[in-house]
């Protein structure tokens, strides 16, 4: 990870928020978006998410002094922030009760539209599948350790537990994908179309 | 760490999982910045001049957009939409004129202002810094602004560059005309074009005729200087001294060397 530009960017940030807060969005914008897609796996939702999470981070942050902003922890801190919107959403949406049921994996959301879901590789497809298919503990660790790339320590930041469950349930979670993958109904077509790299 | 499962069909691995990470799509930087009202506006303010009155957009780094208000039905709203679309940025009016600005106008000499051309190609501020200095009341052909920023065949790209010229007027594109005498485009139309350059003196009817007659650069037999005709110096030259040349090589055959004001050709090393 580029520390020492995170660094300049937390600078710039507490000379002038508002001048240094594209920057900042820019920075962070991926670790972001890529959260709140694989949380909510539709990218019209993933852009409000990641949106809603910035617009809120700005408003906390004038409230913060210089030295706090200079301390920040900027990604789990901004991931906390996109895990409880996104709880609060899904808590929202079942008061309206809609169509459920990841109950199988997918390969693609129809919702989103055929070229919207177009994963890069018909890999990575399957597995944004999979991991829809694994329960919100078990997703949530692994997504933000092995797609965002998250430290353990940042981990157990955002989900407010202890390293060393962040760690437990990070390995569960990639158990329980493999298991899924096993089982996986696609697999023989996935194969057989891989490609080599 | 993990222990593994039954050997997984697909592999469920770190190299994998990475590869699910994804930028946000383009723009959303700028709809973060929009909701939050974070786009540091540019200024506005309306001031008149030869071409009627304008609106000049500026912002820290210098003046970024021009516009005769007449194109808007005087409306700075319909501008500020206009400014949106094309720089991203909002416009707020008031703020003090970028100094210097009205001296400009009145003088027609804006090589002091200062400019923002940070959304142009390198190529077109090259073509815009050197058209800039063009003095009033004189033109230069296409042809001239290629050869002086070492383009000498870009001449119809610099046409173009000097067609998205943002900031018309203030930098002098309307003194580039074409070599044949015609007066050749602008953004702004013809007739403005012929307005402005006739209120800085430029006696547009005798160039044109010099370059229907085959003349393109004028000398005088006293200093054996030859210059493009609508210099200042080759103002100067009283009739009885006037040479006039087909093409700067035959200037130089006869003797006489480029003017150094006006670059009617490359200045070799011996002059």
């Amino acid at each position: 990870m580029a520390l020492d530009s995170d660094a300049a960017v937390l600078d710039d940030l507490a000379g002038d928020l508002d001048a240094g807060y594209g920057a900042f969005v820019r920075a962070h914008s991926s670790a972001v978006y890529t959260t709140a897609l694989r949380l909510s796996g539709s990218r019209a939702e993933a852009d409000d998410l990641a949106q809603e999470t910035f617009v809120r981070a700005y408003r906390a942050l004038r409230g913060f002094d210089a030295q706090r902003v200079l301390t920040l922890e900027a990604r789990p801190w901004l991931l906390t922030i996109t895990l409880n919107l996104w709880r609060n959403h899904l808590r929202t949406a079942a008061r309206r009760p809609r169509q459920t049921g990841a109950r199988y994996p997918q390969v693609a959301d129809v919702r989103d539209g055929p070229e919207a879901v177009a994963e890069t590789t018909a890999q990575s497809a399957v597995l944004v599948g999979l991991l829809r298919a694994l329960p919100e503990h078990h997703r949530v660790p692994v997504v933000l350790r092995h797609v965002v790339g998250l430290s353990y320590a940042e981990i157990a930041t955002v989900l407010e537990c202890p390293v060393g469950t962040a760690k437990a349930n990070v390995a569960r979670g990639l158990d329980r994908l493999r298991a899924l993958a096993t089982a996986c109904p696609e697999q023989s077509t996935t194969r057989a179309k891989k490609e080599s790299p | 760490m993990t222990t593994k499962a039954s050997a997984p069909a697909i592999d469920v691995d770190a190299g994998a999982l990475r590869r699910l990470r994804v930028d946000a799509p383009e723009g959303f930087v700028d709809s973060v910045l929009d909701r939050l009202g974070l786009h540091t506006p540019d200024h506005l303010v309306t001031v008149s001049s030869p071409a009627g009155d304008l609106f000049v957009a500026f912002n820290d780094d210098g003046i970024c957009a021009v516009m005769p208000t007449a194109l808007f039905n005087g409306s700075a709203d319909r501008f500020a939409a206009h400014h949106r679309d094309e720089t991203g940025r909002p416009l707020v009016a008031g703020g003090r004129p970028p100094a210097g600005l009205p001296a400009a106008l009145r003088s027609g000499r804006a090589t002091t202002l200062r400019y923002d051309l940070s959304g142009l190609t390198s190529f077109e501020r090259a073509v815009l810094t050197k058209t800039l200095e063009i003095p009033s009341g004189e033109v230069r052909p296409y042809g001239w602004v290629a050869r002086e920023i070492g383009r000498p065949k870009a001449v119809r790209a610099v046409g173009s560059a000097l067609g998205r010229n943002p900031v018309p007027v203030l930098i002098p594109c309307h003194r580039v005309v074409r070599s044949d005498g015609h007066i050749g485009n602008y953004g702004l139309g013809v007739p403005m074009k012929r307005t402005l350059l006739h209120a800085e003196g430029v006696d547009l009817d005798r160039l044109e005729r010099l370059a229907h007659a085959g003349v393109r650069y004028l000398g005088s037999d006293t200093t054996r200087v030859f210059c493009v005709p609508s210099c200042v110096h080759a103002r100067r030259i009283r009739r009885a001294h006037e040479v006039a040349f087909r093409s700067s090589a035959a200037a130089t055959a006869a003797g006489f060397r480029p003017c150094g004001h006006c670059h009617p050709a490359e200045l070799s090393d011996a002059s």
